[in-house]
């Protein structure tokens, strides 16, 4: 058993400051460069200046809100087409047989990879980075339905059949609702990984984005400005994990004794 | 018209591993609206006639033709009570009564009528609202039931559909579902383990016997229970009345002799 602390959240507080008072303290003691490494100071002054202050075209929320917009474009895509496609192969095993080694191959290939052909078919249009946060975020859609259909209760399909259902209503009322709570928490997932995806989506776009902005940052041989954009990523990236989370919760709450 | 003909089915189970004969060849014919109860020791693929005869199961062999039509695939014309009751867990009771009437496309009017007819039947008025769960097990099992008649199929099918249910409330059900098939004549498959349960619902009882499963004898209830007005007594004193212990007896002994030493 783990031991018991109390309240974990000072030690949460004390850890941040703990990591982020070491790091200035590393560099104001100038022991690291802060060309190397710039401070924490540092960083959260370039963030302000660049809320303020267009950098290579726009301001810095203009950027994120560009990058967030292709996320979400990515991210409901993999969703509105693995969810169904995970459901239809928890249902008929003839499908499940037939894309499972095509898939068992695919997830292997990081997202990443994916970015010389979404340049070569999309050039520097908005596919691109669509195709490349898709292929992120695809894999967990698929598989958390799939296991979720898996786990609707057999006699429930066998009642919706009996009872006159088609295969569409067998799946919008019986497997959809049956898997919520594995299809939620697998975009969840599937969020993560597609945001995670988004910096190598937005190396192959020219105009804007938090990708684009590290790009700049670095040809700028400003790691001030770099450094901004990670800690950018890392904050949206926690916001949309908050907000999966809070609807994760939800459902599990409805759902438990039902 | 929506009788059952058995003509030679036979289910062969074990694709790959050691083929099971589930099924050995039955010819039976079920009248329209006659309710036939099964009774058989387990394995005797009790179910497997049912499932065959809501299409969920195909058979190996013979067919099964369900108002002379062979059955091919699962429909509303065969509903089926679930021993599990299989409400939609995320469905209120209205919604779960009007699943299969909203496979038939009925009207809002018409499906409204039927909650309130049926929940008023079954002593369950303002439960509308409510979800599965927050049913006692016999609640429970009489929305599936509802769920099933208000499906207007021809032939009702239930496997065990009282098998969950604790003692008291099982007698209380088995008395409404007389009386509801009573206001709502049809064609009913009742599968049961309980002798009692079968020779008091049923106009016919089948036993049923195993390796291969295979239909060993027909009793006729229907003709005793008019001649004795069970109908017009408690459950209680049916049970008590010597036409029932005889056939109840009856069934007993064969289905004692079918079961051998597993006694």
């Amino acid at each position: 058993m783990r031991r018991d602390y109390g309240p974990l959240w000072p030690w949460s507080v004390a850890g941040l400051v703990l990591f982020f008072g070491i790091w200035q303290a590393v560099v104001s003691a100038g022991l690291v460069s802060n060309f190397v490494l710039p401070s924490p100071l540092e960083v959260l002054d370039r963030t302000i200046t660049l809320l303020g202050r267009p950098f290579a075209g726009y301001l810095l929320h203009e950027h994120v809100f560009s990058s967030f917009m292709r996320f979400l474009g990515g991210f409901s895509l993999a969703a509105v087409i693995g969810v169904p496609l995970g459901l239809m192969m928890g249902r008929f095993r003839l499908l499940e047989d037939i894309v499972t080694p095509l898939f068992e191959g695919y997830r292997y290939v990081a997202p990443l990879a994916w970015v010389p052909f979404a340049a070569l078919w999309f050039g520097t249009g908005i596919g691109g980075p669509i195709m490349v946060i898709f292929t992120g975020a695809f894999a967990p859609c698929v598989i958390n339905a799939y296991r979720g259909a898996r786990l609707v209760d057999t006699y429930l399909i066998e009642a919706a059949q009996t009872h006159g259902a088609g295969e569409f209503r067998i799946a919008k009322e019986v497997l959809l609702p049956g898997a919520l709570p594995s299809i939620v928490a697998g975009l969840r997932i599937s969020a993560g990984l597609g945001w995670q995806s988004l910096i190598g989506a937005e190396l192959i776009v020219v105009s804007s984005g938090i990708g684009y902005v590290m790009v700049q940052g670095q040809s700028n041989l400003s790691p001030s400005t770099v450094m901004t954009a990670m800690f950018v990523i890392g904050l949206v990236g926690l916001g949309i994990d908050f907000v999966l989370r809070f609807v994760e919760a939800r459902v599990r709450a409805k759902w438990e004794g039902k | 018209m929506s009788d059952i003909q058995f003509d030679g089915v036979t289910k062969v189970f074990g694709r790959g591993g050691k083929p099971f004969t589930a099924i050995g060849g039955i010819d039976f014919h079920v009248n329209d609206n006659e309710f036939i109860s099964v009774v058989g020791p387990s394995g005797c693929g009790k179910t497997t006639l049912m499932r065959m005869v809501a299409g969920l199961e195909t058979p190996t062999d013979g067919e099964v033709r369900v108002g002379g039509e062979k059955v091919t695939k699962p429909g509303p014309d065969r509903a089926v009570v679930f021993q599990q009751f299989a409400l939609f867990p995320w469905k209120t009771v209205r919604k779960n009564i009007t699943f299969g009437m909203r496979s038939r496309g009925a009207s809002k009017a018409e499906r409204d009528e039927a909650v309130a007819h049926y929940l008023k039947l079954m002593k369950m008025e303002g439960t509308e609202d409510s979800y599965p769960h927050q049913l006692s097990g016999g609640m429970q099992q009489r929305v599936a039931i509802a769920r099933s008649y208000a499906t207007d199929p021809g032939v009702l099918l239930m496997d065990e559909p009282f098998g969950a249910l604790d003692a008291q409330t099982r007698t209380i059900m088995q008395e409404e579902l007389v009386r509801l098939s009573h206001v709502n004549p049809r064609t009913v498959l009742f599968i049961t383990h309980s002798v009692e349960e079968a020779v008091y619902l049923a106009d016919r009882v089948v036993v049923m016997g195993r390796n291969p499963g295979k239909i060993r004898e027909v009793i006729d209830v229907a003709s005793t229970r008019k001649a004795e007005k069970w109908s017009e007594e408690p459950i209680d004193d049916v049970m008590e009345m010597p036409s029932f212990t005889h056939l109840r007896g009856q069934v007993w002994r064969l289905l004692r002799e079918e079961m051998g030493e597993d006694i």
